[in-house]
């Protein structure tokens, strides 16, 4: 990726830390956490998940499960950018009918990675419900989905983007707004 | 563009260096082989699930042109197409228009009027699958063609060497039988070879090509030689045409001398690992308790065969023929 412009910063480290804290009190406030399952969509999503999974585990006492999805065998998308080598593996714990499934990303944007998310989890079985939970909400819907639980909300203008680094993935903890590449950096 | 937060061009990696057609194994690199195993990883979890389906080849007509009688790997094929959400159309030589004498292109031509997007076929003819790529725009996926290439089932072979044992590179794999004739022993050879295995053939001087030591392969006259060199025995199917054929005296000859048993794999200085392409004939080159027993693999290569078919589609349904570099060379052989 081409920096063209010095990345903002949108959340530290801590601020990433007191959000996830907010939203895990807010999934334990949305409803009964015993049959809960939270679901990381790859890559950075599941360890949000992994991350929440511990934050409501500390609050309820009970040991939270969770899932990972890849959804790159359902995104619509296909025709355009073609196959891609790597698809990282979904593991989904049991049977999901019946449960309270909470879906976690990094950013939400345009839609289209929860409504492939949505169709793959209907493949795994009938949840009680799905909601979902994302760190930042960026505004620029193309489908009509929203988000139950935002971390923090901020309207960011297409051709930015907005980078969520997690440990595992980028060795620090962070949101940053990098602004338009103007397709400089796409390949 | 309806990009996504994650795009195509940053998150999801480079473009999948497959071109339109996998015809063979012959001239690929270890990494582009090692790329279709990783990718066939993934895809096992499909098949365990509640639903075994994905969306992804939604909309794409594959047409499966046997000319050739096969259960496994049609099947095999079919089940791959079907759970990634492909319509199929089988068409095998008896009781269609081939069997009326038409030509190979012009049953393809048909179908490709019918708007087809890929094509497996299998075919007697050495070379078949090369002859029809080259002539129609479908994707074509080689199933078998005469003695040439099998290249899915090699793939699978190697998928599950590497299950079992971790790696490729550096093992020892010896193929066993009847390597004149066998499109899965050459298959074998290039991508075992790609990925940096020793490999042996053990068979009657009748049935081991002359000069096979050119392919880079050491051969062993004895199978008793090559259980004690080897860590994976790959035991082919001895097609009984061929014994009327004269290659060997008789398929009691034939055991006595270089079946797999029991006995020959006890006297082994570590545990081999035995694959099988199947169908087996038990008692010819491959007794049933080696067949049935710990060592065989025979079992998980029939469900990694799926899942590689299931990876060499969904990477070349979505492959960008400029990319194909490593194909084109790779058919040229």
């Amino acid at each position: 990726m081409i920096a063209d412009k010095q990345p903002r910063d949108l959340l530290d480290a801590a601020g990433v830390e007191q959000a996830l804290g907010r939203l895990a009190d807010d999934i334990i406030a949305a409803g009964a956490t015993d049959d809960l399952l939270l679901v990381g969509i790859r890559r950075r999503g599941v360890e949000l998940a992994e991350r929440l999974a511990e934050l409501v585990a500390e609050r309820t006492g009970d040991p939270v499960d969770r899932g990972s999805l890849d959804i790159t065998l359902y995104r619509d998308d296909f025709a355009q950018i073609g196959s891609r080598p790597l698809i990282g593996t979904t593991k989904i714990p049991g049977d999901i009918t019946g449960r309270r499934v909470v879906i976690v990303d990094d950013v939400l944007y345009t839609g289209r990675t929860i409504r492939a998310a949505l169709n793959e989890i209907a493949d795994f079985g009938r949840p009680a419900r799905i909601e979902l939970c994302v760190l930042v909400d960026r505004g620029g819907r193309e489908l009509p989905i929203q988000a139950d639980f935002v971390g923090i909300g901020s309207d960011v203008p297409p051709g930015s983007h907005v980078e969520v680094r997690v440990p595992s993935e980028d060795d620090e903890l962070g949101v940053r707004i990098r602004a338009g590449a103007e397709q400089a950096g796409a390949g | 563009m309806t990009a996504d937060q994650t795009t195509a061009s940053d998150e999801a990696g480079p473009a999948a260096p497959l071109g339109k057609d996998l015809v063979g194994l012959e001239g690929l690199s270890g990494d582009t082989i090692r790329m279709i195993l990783d990718t066939a990883e993934p895809f096992k979890e499909i098949s365990e699930r509640p639903i075994k389906k994905v969306p992804v080849l939604r909309g794409k007509t594959i047409v499966n042109l046997f000319f050739e009688p096969s259960t496994r790997t049609r099947i095999s094929f079919e089940f791959a197409e079907k759970r990634l959400g492909a319509d199929t159309v089988n068409i095998s030589s008896v009781g269609s228009s081939v069997s009326k004498g038409e030509s190979l292109v012009d049953t393809a031509r048909n179908l490709e009027a019918m708007r087809i997007d890929m094509v497996v076929i299998r075919h007697g003819s050495s070379g078949a699958a090369r002859f029809l790529a080259d002539r129609i725009p479908s994707n074509v996926i080689n199933a078998g063609d005469g003695r040439h290439e099998h290249p899915t089932q090699a793939l699978l072979d190697m998928l599950t060497m590497r299950d079992r044992l971790g790696k490729v590179e550096g093992l020892r794999v010896c193929i066993v039988g009847d390597i004149v004739h066998s499109r899965v022993a050459r298959s074998n050879i290039f991508g075992l070879r790609a990925l940096g295995a020793e490999v042996g053939v053990c068979g009657p001087r009748s049935l081991v090509p002359v000069g096979i030591e050119d392919l880079g392969v050491s051969v062993f006259g004895h199978v008793e030689e090559a259980i004690e060199w080897a860590d994976v025995l790959n035991v082919l199917r001895l097609q009984l045409e061929r014994m009327n054929a004269g290659f060997i005296p008789s398929l009691r000859e034939y055991n006595r001398v270089f079946g797999v048993t029991r006995a020959r794999l006890e006297r082994a200085p570590r545990e081999v690992v035995v694959l099988h392409p199947g169908p087996m004939n038990r008692g010819v080159e491959i007794d049933s308790d080696v067949a049935d027993g710990p060592q065989s693999v025979i079992l998980p290569q029939v469900t990694n065969g799926v899942a590689v078919r299931m990876a060499v589609l969904y990477l070349l349904a979505g492959g960008r023929p400029e990319l194909a570099e490593d194909a084109k060379r790779g058919s040229g052989g």
